[in-house]
């Protein structure tokens, strides 16, 4: 398993400051990029998480063990797959209407937006988490490990080390984990799901986890031609 | 620090529909004449502003907020009368200013417009617009916007919007300016932009502790000073509900905020609120529901901790009876705000 000192995150909105923050204080070197300039982020980045690093996308990826994807759902195609070569890749995204648009525009029908992302970055390795729960309780609820009131952040991806990697990663974080090892089951995560913007311990997280299928979610989901039908 | 005679206290509704005594639903007409009643009583009680917001939804009653609030300025003599928001991205900047100008008129300079980009955003496709073009509508309509403010013929272009040469726009204010504030939910390019245009922020703080905006209000200083723009004090909106008996309140709020919240996260996609959520909101977050000690020491609190200049209370969330909404503004007005003066005052002097 590889050993993370450095994390990149691409996106300095409202999530990418919150995993920005929590990677410093868990004492990762931790550098950041938005959609512009380093000069357009450089005073938000000064002021919200000072000791990070504000950079360009490049250098977020050259300089960074790990890469969190930070942004809207429908900007990922703005970044060239070729950048992010060989590298581990958490998908933090979400389809989101109200900023992506209609989802037949923004979505193939018939996978999820993980495997989209992870089939457009083709030479990285994609593992989803960080996407369910709400920014404001990531910020807040960061506990150490066996706290009783520690939150658990689901963790899936098809490649089992990566996932283990994450999972590590997370836990350094200041979250319980629950881990799949299929990337079509980030859809259990999506809006729409009893999981997106709950704020759950290990126990009731993998308690719905484990009965997805018996969700309202769940069902619409097998209805559909979605993995994990 | 807080200047005390200079802290202003608003209310804010976004026009939730009215309950019956019975739990039926009154009608958005009906809902609508609470509203301009409300406005009355909260003039009465001596608070500053009432913000009415814009909804284009079945379960809000207000999508033309400047007429709810001419009527209430026919019935009120010194309350601030506010939007809450007013969803520039989908209008015309042009036509917004008119519209403010005519109530600052008409109340003797008492309108206030407050901009937001919206965080519903029905009134993209209502109005014609393209919700991918979000950032650059909102960007481009409040450079007009900053031009008309100066009430100088104005001559401008856009992407958006037919060009304008040496226009003129009326009626003229008696001030000169409308009083602006953009309303924000906490982006830090939003906070940015505001500071870089010179205007007032107001800040909704919806969720979560206002202790995590303390570095944002520092961003807002810092760029104000970057882009050498005037700094002022930062107003908030939170969600709240009092009433005399505190754990009363926290059954009504609760009842009526997971309401709203689960309503609005059918279409959005998130999970329902739970009771845990609920209480640590109420406890330690954005909710400020409570007998008025209760939530005259957190509103006070926040003030303190963020040096605020405003605390604007969301009320009437959910489906709240008639007399629920007015006893609420009452207890704001009569026993919250000047509590909170009190207790500011005492910390102040400890200082």
């Amino acid at each position: 398993m590889m050993t993370i000192k450095r994390v990149g995150i691409i996106g300095a909105g409202k999530v990418g400051i919150v995993l920005a923050g929590l990677a410093l204080n868990a004492g990762y070197e931790v550098r950041i990029s938005g959609s512009g300039s380093v000069e357009k982020i450089g005073l938000t980045i000064k002021t919200l998480v000072p000791g990070a690093i504000a950079s360009e996308n490049k250098d977020v990826v050259a300089n960074s063990d790990i890469i969190i994807l930070a942004i809207p759902l429908s900007r990922y195609k703005n970044i060239d797959p070729v950048l992010l070569k060989n590298k581990l890749v958490i998908d933090a995204t979400n389809y989101w209407w109200e900023t992506d648009g209609i989802r037949e525009e923004v979505l193939a029908p018939d996978s999820t937006s993980s495997e989209q992302v992870q089939a457009y970055f083709k030479f990285s390795t994609i593992v989803k988490t960080f996407n369910h729960m709400g920014y404001h309780n990531l910020q807040e609820e960061t506990h150490p490990k066996n706290d009783p009131r520690r939150k658990a952040l689901f963790v899936t991806g098809d490649n089992q080390e990566a996932v283990t990697t994450v999972a590590e990663f997370v836990d350094t974080m200041g979250f319980d984990q629950v881990i799949h090892h299929d990337l079509a089951d980030g859809i259990m995560t999506e809006p729409g799901s009893p999981l997106f913007g709950a704020s759950l311990n290990y126990e009731d997280l993998k308690q719905i986890i484990d009965h997805f299928d018996q969700t309202e979610f769940g069902k619409k989901v097998a209805a559909s031609k979605i993995k994990p039908a | 620090m807080v200047d005390i005679n200079k802290l202003e206290f608003g209310i804010e509704t976004f026009g939730d529909i009215v309950a019956n005594e019975d739990g039926s639903v009154k009608s958005a007409a009906e809902s609508i004449r609470q509203i301009i009643h409300e406005g009355e009583i909260a003039d009465q009680y001596g608070i500053n502003v009432i913000g009415v917001g814009e909804h284009h939804r079945p379960d809000y009653s207000v999508s033309s907020p400047e007429t709810v609030l001419a009527a209430i300025a026919s019935v009120t003599k010194n309350i601030k009368l506010a939007t809450a928001v007013t969803v520039l991205s989908s209008d015309d900047p042009v036509r917004v200013y008119e519209r403010f100008a005519t109530l600052d008129g008409l109340s003797n300079g008492r309108a206030q417009v407050m901009l937001g980009r919206g965080s519903f955003t029905e009134s993209f496709p209502l109005f014609g617009y393209d919700l991918t073009d979000y950032d650059d509508l909102f960007n481009e309509k409040l450079e007009l916007y900053k031009q008309l403010q100066t009430e100088k013929d104005v001559t401008w272009s856009g992407k958006f919007r037919a060009p304008l040469k040496n226009q003129e726009v009326y009626p003229k204010t008696e001030n000169g300016e409308l009083e602006t504030y953009i309303g924000i939910g906490g982006s830090p390019e939003s906070i940015i932009r505001a500071a870089r245009f010179g205007y007032k922020v107001i800040l909704a703080i919806i969720g979560g502790q206002a202790d995590r905006f303390k570095p944002y209000i520092d961003l807002y200083h810092q760029a104000a000073k970057k882009f050498n723009m005037p700094e002022y004090p930062i107003a908030v909106h939170s969600h709240g509900f009092i009433s005399d008996n505190g754990n009363e309140a926290i059954e009504v709020a609760f009842r009526n905020i997971k309401a709203n919240f689960d309503r609005i996260g059918l279409t959005r996609g998130w999970a329902p609120m739970s009771r845990e959520q609920f209480d640590g909101e109420t406890k330690n977050g954005s909710f400020y529901v409570g007998d008025p000690e209760t939530v005259a020491q957190r509103i006070a609190r926040t003030i303190d901790l963020l040096n605020l200049g405003r605390f604007d209370l969301v009320y009437g969330a959910g489906n709240q009876t008639v007399t629920q909404r007015e006893h609420m503004i009452e207890l704001f007005g009569t026993k919250v705000i000047p509590r909170v003066k009190e207790i500011l005052t005492e910390k102040e002097a400890v200082k």
